[in-house]
């Protein structure tokens, strides 16, 4: 970890003294808040999917299994986090759990005190409701012809699931799915209003200090920068995940 | 329990008013910001069909920098721009008075902007899903260009777009509660006051979040009786 701070502060300084001599003053000055929150919108989003991205599968199997309950209990997961917004959502837990305070949140009480883990759930809650709801769209398109082969050929539903349908599905919802990703980094924008210093977080905090409208501009900059960057991965990632024939 | 039904009942001792009126400022919103957005996005749609480069560029760019940038963002520039934009017409015009952006104006014409960009998209893939056959019949029966838009390929390219709308309805829907931030009175603003005034947030903001699921709900419900009526008459769907 102390690797990972030094190595934050390393970048910060040398972004921002490589930068001088081309940015205004206002830039100049707050450069280091600006790269700092870019970090943090950073450490949310690529946490936000690798804990989501893997509660999504299993929300989508979940939903796909003949077993009722666990189906309904999916459902309704989707149902109540899509159909509500994220910013509701992190108000709910962090000023409404959060008003429970230690004596009623117990153990969880370390969790809902810091406003940047209490993102970091509701983000994770969030991209997951909305990404089981992707997969299973992947899911249900793989053709039944190759359901039925595996289960000729005497393969367990894990097996099946595991082997057969899964990577199919997972091509099959990777643009949708790409696209929750973008929509995530823009939704994470919305934990600067429970005091997390995100990079909308330190935009605001400069914004409040200047005044001055350029600062909204770099960050407008700084946020086409991410989701430019994340949109060439993605990409990337479904080069490379595309099978010969297809 | 009682006490949490006690703070949400109607009249002077609880917030269900409040909240209802919350309720109804978010709906105005989500309703203006919709025809707002609709025609700007028809509009956007128009220039990204355009003959011409130059209003294919300016409406790429435009839907470029929307998709990339966080809804909250473009919220507030378009609150503190505008206003400055005006403050500065003001000033060259020589008068001298401050001028304030209505925070309700400035929230339709943010989310408004917003939906369109998207909604550009929806109408131009649901302009180029109406069959060629049609429009050259159109122009086979002698109709003006004007005509056959408006006569044969508008009310055609409803049934494609409706379902991508219905989404961007739903989404416009939760992203009304930014309007909050910016301090306009709608559903999670008033309880934020609720919350702040009775030292209850849960309370109020379960409650709000069961509103804006409820209105969310019959959205979707609303939304599957038009899908099915645009889908009438359609082969193989």
């Amino acid at each position: 970890m102390d690797f990972y701070f030094d190595a934050k502060i390393w970048a910060s300084d040398t972004v921002c003294a490589a930068l001088r001599p081309v940015s205004p003053t206002l830039f100049a000055t707050s450069c280091g808040r600006f790269i700092d929150g870019f970090f943090v919108s950073i450490e949310l989003l690529v946490i936000a999917t690798l804990i989501g991205f893997p509660l999504a599968i299993g929300l989508a199997l979940a939903r796909t299994s003949r077993s009722s309950i666990l189906s309904a209990l999916s459902y309704s997961y989707s149902y109540v986090f899509r159909g509500t917004p994220l910013l509701v959502q992190l108000w709910i837990f962090y000023y409404g759990f959060g008003a429970l305070g230690a004596s009623g949140l117990g153990l969880l009480w370390p969790l809902f005190r810091d406003a940047y883990s209490v993102g970091l759930i509701v983000l994770t809650i969030n991209t997951s409701a909305y990404s089981a709801e992707i997969i299973r769209g992947g899911i249900v398109n793989v053709p039944n012809g190759q359901l039925e082969a595996a289960v000729a050929s005497g393969m367990s539903w894990w097996t099946t699931m595991r082997r057969i349908v899964l990577p199919q599905a997972l091509r099959i919802a990777w643009p949708a799915y790409s696209n929750e990703v973008l929509l995530l980094l823009k939704g994470s924008a919305l934990v600067s209003t429970i005091t997390v210093l995100d990079l909308m977080g330190q935009t605001r905090t400069i914004f409040a200090r200047s005044y001055s409208l350029d600062i909204f501009v770099y960050a407008v900059i700084l946020y086409l920068i991410l989701s430019g960057g994340l949109t060439v991965l993605l990409r990337w990632i479904e080069m490379r995940m595309r099978l010969p024939g297809y | 329990m009682t006490g949490a039904l006690g703070l949400l009942s109607f009249g002077d001792g609880g917030w269900g008013d409040e909240l209802l009126r919350g309720t109804l400022v978010t709906l105005q919103l989500a309703v203006c910001a919709l025809a707002l957005g609709l025609s700007l996005g028809l509009l956007l749609s128009a220039m990204k069909l355009s003959k011409h480069r130059l209003p294919r560029y300016i409406g790429d760019l435009y839907i470029a920098f929307i998709r990339a940038t966080p809804e909250f963002l473009i919220l507030l520039l378009f609150y503190f721009g505008i206003e400055r934009a005006v403050q500065a017409v003001l000033v060259a015009v020589g008068l001298d008075v401050a001028f304030e952006m209505p925070r309700f104006l400035a929230a339709v014409i943010g989310l408004a902007a917003i939906f369109s960009a998207y909604a550009a998209e929806v109408f131009r893939g649901a302009y180029m899903a109406v069959p060629n056959g049609q429009i050259e019949a159109a122009i086979a029966c002698g109709m003006s260009d004007w005509q056959t838009f408006n006569r044969v390929r508008l009310p055609q390219m409803w049934r494609f777009a409706i379902p991508g709308l219905g989404n961007l309805w739903m989404v416009l829907l939760k992203d009304t509660s930014l309007a909050a931030v910016i301090a306009v009175d709608d559903l999670l603003r008033q309880a934020k006051i609720g919350s702040e005034s009775t030292r209850a947030p849960l309370t109020f903001y379960l409650a709000a979040g069961a509103i804006y699921l409820v209105l969310t709900g019959v959205s979707d419900l609303a939304r599957n009786g038009l899908e099915r009526r645009a889908r009438r008459g359609m082969a193989g769907v």
